[in-house]
């Protein structure tokens, strides 16, 4: 295996993470991956050098963006995320934050997960994201801002407790 | 300069939740915050999203990587692709286990969950043939096409080879059917006239061949071993019926596709 093939497999657990994240489901989440896999092994002619894990990054959130036009093609099919199950336990929290993603805007909820879960730098997330690193700022700030309104809001009993 | 060191922006505030501050802007940040309760606050916030976010998916990159995410699996995947492609031109699908359709006279099927069936397949086809850009989700090139249709639907797919009738696969999607997720596959004419193949579990009894015939669009379904199937194109009979027969007879007796030219064309396509 070249070096190249180490790197991508290296980057298999987080891409799973970013995508269940991204997805919030963990089936879809891992066909986002091996679709990602794919194409990086396909496209391995057109890596010249640079971090193949923010590559794949970028792969897997383009594929992303991908699906979710192709659902909003697909007004029969119900998004999954309203599931809901009652709202209790030590899950509540997970759920909440859980929600709170879904509720946002593909590119912001993309940007946030990049910086706070995966630990990108924002000129990282720019170039995955193909903006400048302002629009990156703008997009996380509103990602913030509208999370911190839904739980606000919705659960104000689990407020934190620190 | 006072002022310009200890006023800090909104943005400094996200940097510095993100850890990219300027190690000599820290300090001012840290006093703005003292002084500034909602700001402090806001910050708290936003480090506890974060950490709820970390806490909900951060065990994931613990989990063991499943089989079909193992790199050297999809390595390995790729090259047969390309080999089955190159020996037997499959750009085919067959359900496993479809027994004979030698039932010609079976039972007909309880009419209505068949009619629904039957409906769905024809309202996708008419659907989905007019999108100039996005007839499919995707396309034949992707290697993943099958498998995922395949483990979706619930049973082994491939896709015909309807390269005798000049219709070339452009590649599939997903879709809810009657009674699980269904699959269609999109095929091209060399003049642009679009068929489909439509297939979902549909629990009825097997049949023959059946045509219907709507104001622009025809549609031949059967159902084989619990799995329902529909060809649809332009309204032209006997087509139809000479494409449901290729394609079932690829589907049943597993034979090589008629027209080597098409197997060379998946192959250049897979190839490289």
């Amino acid at each position: 295996m070249s070096s190249f093939h180490h790197d991508i497999e290296a980057a298999i657990p987080a891409l799973r993470r970013y995508g269940r994240a991204l997805t919030r489901d963990a089936e879809t989440a891992d066909d986002l991956v091996q679709d990602t896999l794919v194409r990086a092994l396909r496209s391995e002619h057109l890596f010249h050098g640079g971090d193949v894990r923010s590559w794949l990054y970028t792969i897997l959130t383009n594929l992303n963006r991908n699906r979710l036009r192709s659902l909003a093609r697909r007004p029969m099919l119900t998004p999954i995320e309203d599931n809901d199950a009652p709202s209790a336990g030590p899950e509540a929290g997970g759920r909440d934050i859980e929600r709170a993603l879904a509720l946002l805007v593909d590119e912001q909820r993309t940007a946030l997960l990049l910086v706070v879960l995966e630990g990108l730098t924002y000129r990282e997330v720019a170039e995955v994201q193909g903006v400048p690193i302002g629009t990156v700022m703008s997009r996380l700030a509103r990602a913030r801002v509208q999370i911190k309104t839904y739980l606000d809001g919705e659960r104000p009993a689990l407020r934190r407790i620190k | 300069m006072i002022d310009r060191n200890t006023s800090v922006t909104e943005d400094e505030l996200h940097v510095y939740v993100d850890g990219e501050l300027p190690a000599d802007r820290r300090q001012a940040v840290e006093t703005w915050l003292a002084n500034h309760p909602d700001d402090a606050a806001r910050v708290a916030a936003w480090r506890a999203q974060a950490e709820s976010i970390r806490a909900r998916y951060g065990a994931t990159i613990h989990e063991s990587v499943p089989d079909h995410l193992i790199l050297s699996r999809i390595m390995r995947s790729r090259r047969s692709w390309g080999t089955v492609a190159a020996a037997a031109a499959l750009v085919a699908f067959v359900i496993g286990g479809v027994a004979g359709w030698m039932a010609r006279g079976a039972s007909a099927a309880a009419p209505s969950a068949v009619a629904l069936f039957t409906t769905d397949a024809i309202e996708a086809h008419k659907l989905y043939i007019g999108e100039v850009r996005h007839p499919i989700e995707v396309k034949a090139e992707e290697d993943h096409l099958l498998p995922w249709l395949s483990r979706r639907v619930g049973t082994t797919l491939r896709a015909p080879d309807l390269g005798a009738f000049g219709l070339k696969l452009l590649g599939g999607r997903l879709l809810p059917g009657v009674s699980g997720p269904a699959a269609l596959f999109m095929y091209e004419g060399p003049s642009g006239e679009r068929f489909t193949i439509y297939c979902s579990r549909l629990d009825a009894s097997r049949t023959a061949f059946r045509y219907d015939g709507s104001d622009n669009f025809g549609a031949v379904h059967w159902i084989e071993g619990r799995y329902g199937w529909v060809v649809s194109g332009p309204k032209d009979k006997d087509k139809l019926k000479a494409v449901a027969s290729a394609a079932y007879d690829q589907l049943e007796k597993r034979t090589p596709p008629p027209s080597q030219g098409a197997a060379g064309q998946l192959m250049s396509r897979r190839g490289s």
